[in-house]
């Protein structure tokens, strides 16, 4: 079986066709791709918003784990968690 | 119940298609090219599509390819917001107008597949040739970069060609592939005893489904629709009638789903005569199947009701001839077993010709 994962070197890039986009009906934050629309919740949507094209998952991790002033290892966790959920959707790419 | 805003909304923008595959989920009696929403209207649908909730919007058809106005209808429908999603066949896409979609914001492309190679699309599809104008349209909508979903129905008569069909998928880069046993609505209800496919072939398009989503995770993500005649509970009523999408003809009329027109007694709302909006929250149509209160038994007492709404109204009609009814897929219909052994007889009737969907 195919395994989806992200190293730490890696660039995550949002895809063409993929966008953030605020859904002013319901007052939220969503990621709308292919068939698909993903409710983001705060730590979602802080996480997207670090992905620029060039920034490292480390780079990230750091910048996140600073802003929320929590410990590294936990943010790393989670960041990795929810962009593999994305990857595996087909909703994230990454550079290696 | 609290009626929640739509997400998604199909916009069927013509019913012209150069393809007459005979599984087309349009109805019976097609919109003439006359009767078609102009562009300015349409433009303002897709304003009150947005201002009502809807994310998502489906440019489908017949053959959308078939409006010359297709990309200042994207340009519009972005202009309001919204994620567009071209649903087409390719016959009648340029490269020279894949630019122009491109231009003018097009989000993603879900291009049909009637068959893995000319001899079968093109008997399918009713239209020689039409296969090698696919894929030659297919290469040009990778190279523009437009991220692409196949869009691969099956039936008694290709379901042989599924493996190649996801083959296909990743040969062509796609992300997505929807696999869709034809749901007999439309035309298809037509032409059950010459595309049923047989319980054998159901079962092995499900075997076949999961072990590529297994070798495929990450690469491709498939999409299945499973054979309803088939299976033992129904299929999830549009996700809940009037729930979360909704349907525009080419005429303006809007339904809750792609058959609704088939239900006798509900009476549909055109975008002609009034806002959208009270359309979904207040039109006949949109509330006569929401909530549980027109549930029959066994639904009415069944905990599955939340989970598949009673199934299929447009298929209560077709069978039970009560769109009130419980879906006779349902193991709990009174009708199951008249289901099976329809489903068995259409799918080993092999002296049955397909019927073509006809021009409008």
């Amino acid at each position: 079986m195919a395994q989806v994962g992200i190293a730490p070197s890696d660039v995550p890039v949002i895809p063409r066709g993929v966008r953030l986009h605020f859904d002013k009906v319901r007052d939220l934050w969503v990621l709308l791709a292919p068939e698909r629309t993903i409710n983001l919740d705060p730590v979602g949507l802080a996480i997207l918003r670090e992905i620029d094209g060039t920034a490292t998952l480390d780079a990230i991790t750091e910048v996140l784990a600073a802003k929320y002033d929590a410990p590294a290892p936990q943010i790393t966790a989670d960041v990795r968690d929810f962009l593999a959920g994305l990857m595996e959707r087909r909703i994230l790419e990454v550079r290696t | 119940m609290t009626v929640p805003a739509p997400i998604a909304m199909l916009a069927e923008l013509t019913h012209r298609c150069p393809l007459s595959c005979p599984y087309c989920s349009n109805p019976i009696e097609l919109a003439q090219k006359d009767r078609e929403l102009p562009t300015e209207t349409w433009a303002d649908v897709f304003r009150q599509a947005a201002d009502l909730g809807v994310l998502q919007l489906h440019l489908s058809g017949g053959e959308p390819a078939a409006r010359r106005d297709l990309a200042d209808l994207v340009r519009a429908a972005r202009e309001a917001g919204l994620y567009t999603n071209l649903i087409t066949s390719a016959i009648g896409l340029t490269e020279r107008r894949l630019k122009e979609l491109d231009e003018a914001g097009l989000d993603h492309v879900q291009l049909s597949l009637q068959g893995t190679d000319a001899a079968m699309a093109d008997r399918i599809g009713g239209y020689k040739g039409g296969f090698a104008r696919k894929m030659q349209a297919a290469g040009w909508i990778v190279d523009v970069g437009f991220p692409l979903t196949l869009n691969a129905v099956v039936h008694r008569q290709n379901l042989h060609q599924l493996p190649r069909a996801i083959e296909m998928a990743v040969e062509m880069k796609a992300r997505r592939i929807e696999v869709a046993i034809v749901q007999f609505h439309g035309w298809a209800l037509k032409n059950r005893a010459a595309m049923m496919p047989t319980r054998e072939q159901a079962e092995e398009a499900s075997r076949i489904v999961a072990q590529a989503r297994a070798d495929l995770k990450g690469k491709l993500v498939i999409d299945y629709v499973p054979a309803d005649y088939h299976s033992d509970y129904p299929k999830r009523c549009m996700g809940g009638w009037g729930t979360t999408g909704l349907n525009v003809t080419p005429d303006g009329s809007v339904l809750p789903c792609h058959a609704a027109e088939t239900i006798t007694g509900l009476s549909f709302d055109n975008v002609r005569d009034r806002p959208l909006v009270d359309i979904w929250y207040k039109g006949a149509a949109f509330n006569a199947y929401r909530g549980e209160d027109w549930m029959q038994e066994p639904c009415r007492s069944c905990d599955r009701r939340k989970l598949d709404f009673g199934g299929c109204r447009c298929q209560a009609m077709a069978i039970a001839n009560d769109p009130n009814a419980t879906d006779p897929v349902c193991i709990k219909s009174p009708l199951h077993d008249r289901m099976r052994a329809l489903a068995d007889g259409f799918s080993h009737d092999d002296d049955a010709e397909l019927t073509y969907r006809a021009g409008p």
